[in-house]
């Protein structure tokens, strides 16, 4: 199925849990944050929460900034 | 005497705030941030690079949440909304930390700020817990308003964001000072180390600046210039200057002159 990741399209597989794509994503234990479709996502859910097709999915981190 | 600055009870010795962006790597960013003694450094609230570089650190292993106070911004927020969303977003990824930067900006050119939305995205984000730390015009009158609906900190610009041209309207800022309860932090627009003692020596509580150390041409040396421009600027203010004078008033006495 096709979800929305940080603006772009990326397929994962069906029931695809949020912790198995930060695992895929190699961001396991690195400090972000989640939303779906506008909501955040609290890290201890990320286990429980499956994606749906379509969803919008924004992972953000903390940069260099002024 | 313990001269401390105290935000959202807290307290910190330092006066200077730096932000960590327009630096040229992480290692000049760290000895940058070290040499100015900054205790508070802000950072940007960005989409992770997916698949690229998953080993590169990221600036919060660089600069740990241990021993600096991070302050998240709402850098390139043009909207209530967009500001109130990073914040959160920005609380869930520093672990429920609520002390953020609120800035919102209304026009692309000067990075002046929008206050008409930063006035609503403070509201909203003071009832959801933040602490907000809010960047503003000097207009002192929405500075006021906006430590009345409970901002820890008001930050009224020197100078639009990277402009350098230090404080362009001082008097505002000491009508921002005087009305103030809570801290009153210069942010954006300083540009050298007497930019930031006439900020302290107006008797502001801090200062807060990226571009005028990041852009310095050696800009560790700069940031040494600023701890000591900050603590010379703020010991001036302490000890109380003398008045001005239009005429002179001679130094030497004149008694016992032998011509």
């Amino acid at each position: 199925m096709h979800i929305h990741l940080n603006g772009d399209c990326l397929h994962v597989s069906p029931g695809c849990t949020l912790e198995q794509l930060v695992l895929q994503l190699q961001l396991a234990g690195k400090r972000i944050a989640i939303e779906i479709n506008g909501q955040i996502v609290p890290r201890s859910q990320f286990t429980h929460l499956s994606l749906k097709p379509d969803d919008r999915v924004e992972i953000v981190q903390a940069i260099g900034g002024g | 005497m313990n001269d401390v600055l105290i935000i959202d009870g807290k307290k910190y010795s330092s006066r200077l705030l730096i932000g960590t962006g327009k630096y040229a790597d992480f290692q000049q960013t760290q000895q940058a941030v070290e040499t100015s003694g900054a205790q508070i450094v802000t950072v940007a609230v960005r989409r992770s690079n997916l698949g690229q570089h998953p080993a590169e650190p990221s600036i919060l292993e660089v600069l740990s949440s241990d021993r600096y106070t991070i302050l998240p911004n709402t850098a390139g927020c043009y909207t209530a909304d967009d500001a109130v969303r990073t914040c959160r977003l920005a609380r869930e990824l520093l672990d429920g930390h609520n002390l953020v930067k609120l800035e919102v900006l209304g026009d692309a050119k000067t990075l002046f700020p929008d206050v008409i939305q930063t006035l609503k995205a403070a509201e909203t984000l003071v009832k959801e817990g933040f602490k907000v730390m809010v960047y503003t015009s000097d207009d002192p009158l929405i500075a006021k308003q906006l430590e009345e609906l409970g901002c820890v900190a008001v930050m009224p610009l020197a100078a639009p964001i990277g402009s350098g041209l230090g404080i362009r309207n001082p008097y505002n800022i000491r009508l921002i000072l005087e009305n103030a309860k809570v801290p009153i932090i210069v942010d954006a627009g300083v540009g050298t180390a007497s930019d930031a003692a006439i900020a302290m020596e107006l008797g502001c509580d801090g200062v807060l600046m990226n571009t005028a150390i990041a852009e310095a041409k050696n800009p560790v040396l700069m940031a040494s210039a600023m701890k000591k421009a900050i603590e010379a600027g703020r010991e001036a203010y302490r000890a109380g200057r003398m008045p001005k004078r239009l005429y002179a008033s001679a130094s030497s006495p004149i008694d016992g002159t032998f011509f």
